[in-house]
């Protein structure tokens, strides 16, 4: 391919930047139904609010006692504070092909539902301080509003492969983070991300978002298949016939998927794209807390 | 080969026929064609095997259909024609065509022109020589080249005439040697000498006869009598009720032709001659030339109408009128009753009657005129009038002419005038000179019984002869006349009584007024009537009834005229001759029309025959239709036609409900299910469109700053949608818009008494406040003059809407022009102690007018970025922001009223509940 002409790019780039902002206004708007919580750390560590006293313990520098408190009395106190680290948030989205999938004009593509909840809940972590990037080495987490319309530029990237891969490398240890995809390739590299997050003490959420004709497989007569990208394509002569053993397959994955997430300690959950996409946010906001608290 | 009365040029395609039952296995065995389809979860169908290695069979009606469409082909191919012409054994020898060529065949003259053409190129195709006779006009057939024949049929017309019996005669005596086979094209009507014809013709070979179904129609020419016009028309044959239309043709005052009258006339069924009356005003009836049958084109169908139905005026002034009881000896009774059936009778003093133009002015017995009467009349004579005088014992003792030739005499009187044979007088009385041939009277019979006793004596002079047009036995003058100007005086030398003569009661009386143009040419008119005059033709008409001129036609022998038959010598048409009109017409009022008959041994046939027609271009289109059909059905089959069926689905049932109160609904039900803010639709395109993307811009603005969450702005129709829906409106003032109409006016004031907002936007900056400065503002008067709006003021400090939302002291749009007008505060409304503005309550403003042009300040697209630049630069956004803040102030204020306004009273009211 050409390179674009420079007297282009400015041209291309506004039109680029055209898009994200509506997806960021209703990654807001979205956000903006949920209200944010407490999102301490209910225990003690480095933060503004106070945690509890304690007294003393061998170790404790004497610049961390707190005389006011300690003069009531003859022990020495700490003054200790709620743990309010930021967290990092690494997001990963599926932007392969097989994401940029409607079966119907009405619904939206399930990319744009994933994009649309991932930049969502960023939003909100962005709110409550946290620090949110991607997973790689692409946009790794940042705190700041700033990072939002970086997120929103990335999310607006699509790829060409058939198939996303999850994407996990530089993954930051004990961080959290949350993979949406439809999840319908091979299940290896999901496995592989996963265990090495686990081994890493990354927890997180895994969003499985499908099209309602994915779950129902509506199709009847001689059929051939393509995927997306067009790199895989299977021919059928009655597509009835394999609705059965399709839905079969399908609730396999799924519950491999959630095998998978309960073995590594995350948290598995299916979305439809002609369901609410506030359901598919709270949720995935109070699995981060759950993730959280544990 | 025939299959019905459908033949094939192909047949032996037809076995293709049999291939059907494999074509029937071969598509069973043949499964439809795969959809291709884009599905991400293919990922989990990779490695499935199918059950069954069959594949959906297709439905058998849909191979029910490609079969058909199939064999249509087939058969199509194969060259199926309907009623092939093929069925005739082809003839030999030569064809003659024979043709009775009247008009009674005009009606249907191009059928049989195509009949015979078709007949002449099937001899053609044969190898037969052909020849055409036509009994209306019989010439030498000699056997020629049917293709020859053939370009002369296009220039052969029927005759105005039918064929007579000398024309039949010499027919036979013109037909070819030989034997040959005979079509006749008959006309309908019976022919005289026909079967002579017929037996000629048998002799030489068959003859078979096309006739048209339609019986020959002619009209009878229309008569006047009893104050209407009697209009006739006869047909041949009784059949079916025929509705016909009869026009009256003629002369409009300009001189123009035109269709002066429409007349019914309705043949009853099995009825052969159908009458109808009209009644036409004097005027209207003198000027019409023609009566013709609509629709009809045959010189039947026309009737010419000649001076018999435009009546003449004839003043009759008698100087004797004093004599009571002695009816029979005025002077006037005679002309009366020869007058009186065919002309308008005027009565009167002459200066009286002079005005009314009289066509004819008869002076019975008056010598002396006053010399104004004199005059006048002289003017009148000499502008074409006939003055035409009869003599009497008045004329006969007066002095008139006896020296001098008067004037309005035509010659000069002897004194006294003559008896013969009374009892004091020798000889008898004398009787009429046979008429000469300058005479206007000539031809006329003089009966034997007409004789006259006394007359007035002309004056021996060198012009008498020329001026005697009639005279006695002894050689003198009886009538005398002298051309005056354009007119004429004709002096009868006798009584217009019996007195002097018996010629009054004689029938010779009626005809030489009628010679002299006196009276109009009655009906009773016959051949000894027009004895010895010589009518010229003005105007003939041709087969088809067209009217042409004469041009250099002969004239024609008046005894001829009326009862001669028609011919080539003697056309129907207008003939004119000696001051007069007499129009010879295809049929008389007794003429019979009576329709041809056959011997059952001659085989008589219709002129349209079934055409040949080719049916393969219909079958291939079947064909391709059928496969049409498939296309759609493999589609609804397969499942890719769910689009395209559901919305035929939607669109009957749409079309099934009651439309409008399905619309209303619809729009109730989009503007109430949320918040929606609306514009007046103004008819201006792009206008609306910057509404509508202003609100729209506004909308979202709100939706991002405020807990108020429009839905899309809708455009409001004032005249159709129901605005109360609306909690505000925006109304772009444009000077094209239309004014509302009075029921949308009484919505108006009902939406704004009930707590509505109209935003009033001119768009013009500056005028605002100054009325009719711009033709926005003139609009906007027009406009809102039949709207309920209270008194108005400039947005005053502390109003409500500086504060609803944002604290604003500016309202700019596009423009920044300050002056935004809303309800005035009530005069007593005063300052609040501590408050930096007055206590104003209650209501919101029901209009806001200005001229700001928000809309294309707030206006957006879909993705939320500016339409319309505003201001200059950075400063630009800010007043952009600026407007936003106003509409958002705006809408804050229609939605909470005043109460941003009562917020005043918080203090007084803490302060309550503190105690």
């Amino acid at each position: 391919m050409t390179q674009p002409h420079p007297l282009t790019l400015r041209a291309r780039a506004e039109a680029e930047a055209a898009r994200f902002p509506p997806l960021l206004a209703r990654a807001e708007y979205l956000a903006g139904t949920v209200l944010l919580g407490e999102h301490g750390r209910r225990r003690a560590g480095q933060g503004d609010d106070f945690w509890q006293y304690r007294p003393v313990r061998q170790g404790d520098p004497v610049r961390m006692i707190d005389w006011r408190r300690s003069a009531r009395g003859d022990m020495q106190f700490v003054r200790e504070r709620e743990w309010q680290i930021a967290q990092s948030v690494m997001l990963w989205v599926d932007q392969a092909a097989s994401m940029r999938f409607a079966s119907d004009p009405n619904l939206p593509e399930k990319a744009d539902r994933a994009r649309l909840l991932a930049l969502a809940v960023a939003v909100l972590l962005v709110r409550g301080g946290e620090r949110v990037g991607l997973t790689g080495t692409a946009l790794p987490p940042r705190r700041g509003n700033a990072q939002l319309l970086r997120l929103a530029e990335m999310f607006s990237r699509d790829e060409d492969m058939d198939y996303g891969i999850p994407e996990a490398r530089a993954m930051i240890p004990q961080a959290r983070a949350m993979f949406v995809s439809d999840f319908l390739s091979d299940l290896l590299p999901v496995q592989a991300a996963l265990t090495k997050a686990a081994d890493r003490g990354v927890r997180g959420v895994l969003i499985q978002v499908l099209d309602p004709s994915e779950e129902a497989f509506p199709f009847q007569g001689r059929t051939i298949f393509q995927s997306m990208g067009g790199t895989l394509a299977h021919e059928t002569l009655k597509a009835g016939d394999l609705r059965g053993r399709y839905l079969e397959r399908l609730a396999e994955r799924k519950a491999a998927l959630a095998d998978l997430c309960a073995a590594t300690g995350w948290q598995y959950q299916c979305h439809h794209t002609d369901a609410a996409a506030q359901s598919a946010l709270l949720w995935v906001w109070r699995a981060l807390e759950r993730g959280a608290g544990t | 080969m025939m299959i019905g009365p459908i033949g094939f040029a192909a047949p032996w395609l037809l076995l293709g026929l049999l291939a059907l039952p494999i074509l029937w296995i071969i598509l069973r065995a043949v499964p439809p064609a795969p959809i291709r389809r884009r599905f991400p979860g293919v990922a989990l169908l990779l490695g499935l095997k199918d059950d069954e290695s069959v594949t959906d069979r297709t439905p058998w009606w849909l191979l029910l259909l490609r079969m058909l469409a199939v064999a249509a082909v087939i058969i199509g191919l194969a060259g199926p024609v309907l009623n092939p012409q093929a069925d005739r054994q082809p003839g030999n020898g030569p064809v003659l065509i024979v043709m009775d060529g009247g008009w009674a065949g005009a009606q249907d003259w191009t059928g049989r022109a195509e009949l015979a053409d078709r007949m002449l190129a099937e001899a053609g195709r044969e190898g037969r020589t052909a020849a055409i006779l036509r009994l209306s006009a019989p010439e030498q057939a000699a056997f020629q080249s049917a293709d020859l024949w053939r370009s002369r049929i296009a220039g052969m017309t029927p005759q105005p005439w039918t064929p007579t019996p000398d024309m039949v005669a010499r027919a036979i005596d013109l037909l070819p040697d030989g034997g040959f086979e005979t079509l006749w094209f008959t006309d309908g009507l019976a022919i005289d000498g026909r079967d002579d014809l017929l037996a000629a013709l048998e002799a030489r070979g068959t003859v078979r006869v096309f006739a048209s179904g339609r019986s020959p129609v002619a009209m009878v020419p229309a008569t006047y009598q009893e104050g209407v016009l009697q209009l006739a028309a006869r047909r041949a044959s009784g059949g079916p009720a025929l509705d016909l239309t009869v026009a009256a043709h003629g002369l409009d005052p300009s001189r123009t032709p035109r269709v002066l009258a429409n007349l019914p006339l309705q043949f009853e069924p099995d009825a052969t001659e159908a009458m109808t009356q009209a009644s036409l005003p004097s005027e209207l009836r003198a000027r019409i030339t023609r009566f013709e049958i609509e629709g009809l084109r045959s010189t039947g169908a026309v009737a010419l109408s000649d001076d018999s139905l435009s009546r003449r005026e004839v003043a009759l002034i008698a100087g004797r009128e004093d004599r009571e009881g002695l009816e029979l000896l005025s002077p006037l009774h005679y002309l009366r009753q020869a007058l009186a059936p065919n002309a308008d009778l005027l009565e009167g003093e002459l200066l009286d009657l002079l005005p009314a133009n009289p066509d004819v002015i008869i002076l019975a017995d008056i010598a002396t005129l006053s010399p104004s009467e004199e005059d006048a009349l002289l003017d009148w004579t000499e502008n074409g009038g006939l003055l035409l005088r009869f003599a009497g014992p008045r004329l006969a003792a007066s002095e008139v002419s006896r020296t001098d030739e008067h004037p309005l005499m035509p010659v000069r009187l002897r004194a006294g005038g003559r008896t013969v044979g009374g009892a004091m007088s020798w000889g008898d009385p004398k009787t009429l000179a046979p008429f000469t041939e300058d005479s206007p009277f000539f031809g006329l019979p003089i009966p034997d019984d007409v004789t006259v006793t006394a007359q007035v004596m002309a004056q021996p002079d060198p012009t008498l002869a020329d001026r005697v047009i009639a005279q006695l036995t002894d050689g003198t003058p009886l009538v005398t006349r002298k051309p005056v100007g354009q007119g004429h005086v004709v002096l009868m030398h006798v009584t217009a009584n019996a007195e002097w003569s018996s010629l009054p009661l004689s029938g010779l009386f009626v005809r030489m007024l009628e010679r002299l143009a006196v009276s109009s040419v009655g009906q009773g008119l016959v051949g000894e009537d027009l004895e010895g005059t010589s009518w010229q033709p003005v105007t003939v008409l041709d087969g088809f009834g067209r009217v042409q001129d004469a041009q250099t036609l002969p004239g024609v022998d008046g005894a001829a005229l009326l009862s001669a038959p028609l011919g080539p010598d003697l056309r129907p048409g207008l003939y004119d001759g000696n001051d007069r009109r007499i129009a010879r017409n295809t049929i008389s009022a007794d003429t019979v029309l009576s329709p041809a008959t056959w011997p059952a041994r001659i085989p008589v046939e219709g002129l349209s025959r079934p055409a040949e027609t080719p049916l393969a271009g219909y079958l291939l289109a079947a064909a391709l239709g059928l496969l049409l059909a498939d296309v759609i059905a493999s589609l609804a089959l397969s499942g890719r036609l769910i689009g395209a069926r559901a919305a035929v689905i939607l669109l009957v049932a749409l079309s099934a409900l009651p439309r409008d109160a399905v619309a209303d609904d619809a729009f109730a039900i989009a503007a109430t299910s949320e918040l929606r803010l609306g514009h007046i639709v103004t008819g201006d395109a792009r206008l609306d469109d910057m509404a509508q993307a202003g609100l729209r811009g506004l909308s979202e603005t709100l939706f991002f700053r405020t807990s108020v969450e429009p839905g899309a702005p809708m455009a409001v129709n004032l005249e159709t949608d129901e605005i109360g829906l609306f909690p505000f409106l925006y109304w772009p003032i444009t000077p094209e818009q239309p004014t509302p109409s009075v029921e949308a006016y009484e919505k108006l004031n009902r939406y704004l008494r009930s707590g509505g907002m109209i935003l009033f936007d001119t768009r013009d900056a500056d005028v605002a406040g100054f009325g009719a400065a711009s033709p926005n503002g003139r609009k906007l008067q027009q406009l809102a003059a039949p709207l309920d709006i209270p008194a108005l003021e400039p947005i005053p400090e502390d109003h409500v809407i500086t504060r609803t939302f944002y604290l604003l002291q500016d309202f700019p749009g596009r423009h920044t022009a300050r002056d935004v007008w809303v309800e005035a505060a009530p005069a007593d409304a005063e300052r609040i102690e501590g408050m930096p503005f007055r206590n104003l309550n209650d209501g919101v403003t029901p209009v806001v007018i200005g001229g700001n042009d928000w809309a294309a300040a707030w206006a957006m697209d879909e993705r939320g970025n500016a339409l319309f630049p505003v201001g200059r630069g950075f400063g630009g956004e800010r007043q952009r922001e600026l407007a936003f803040r106003f509409g958002v102030n705006l809408v804050m204020h229609v939605l909470t009223g005043n109460y941003k306004s009562d917020q005043v009273h918080v203090p007084a009211l803490l302060d309550r509940l503190g105690q």
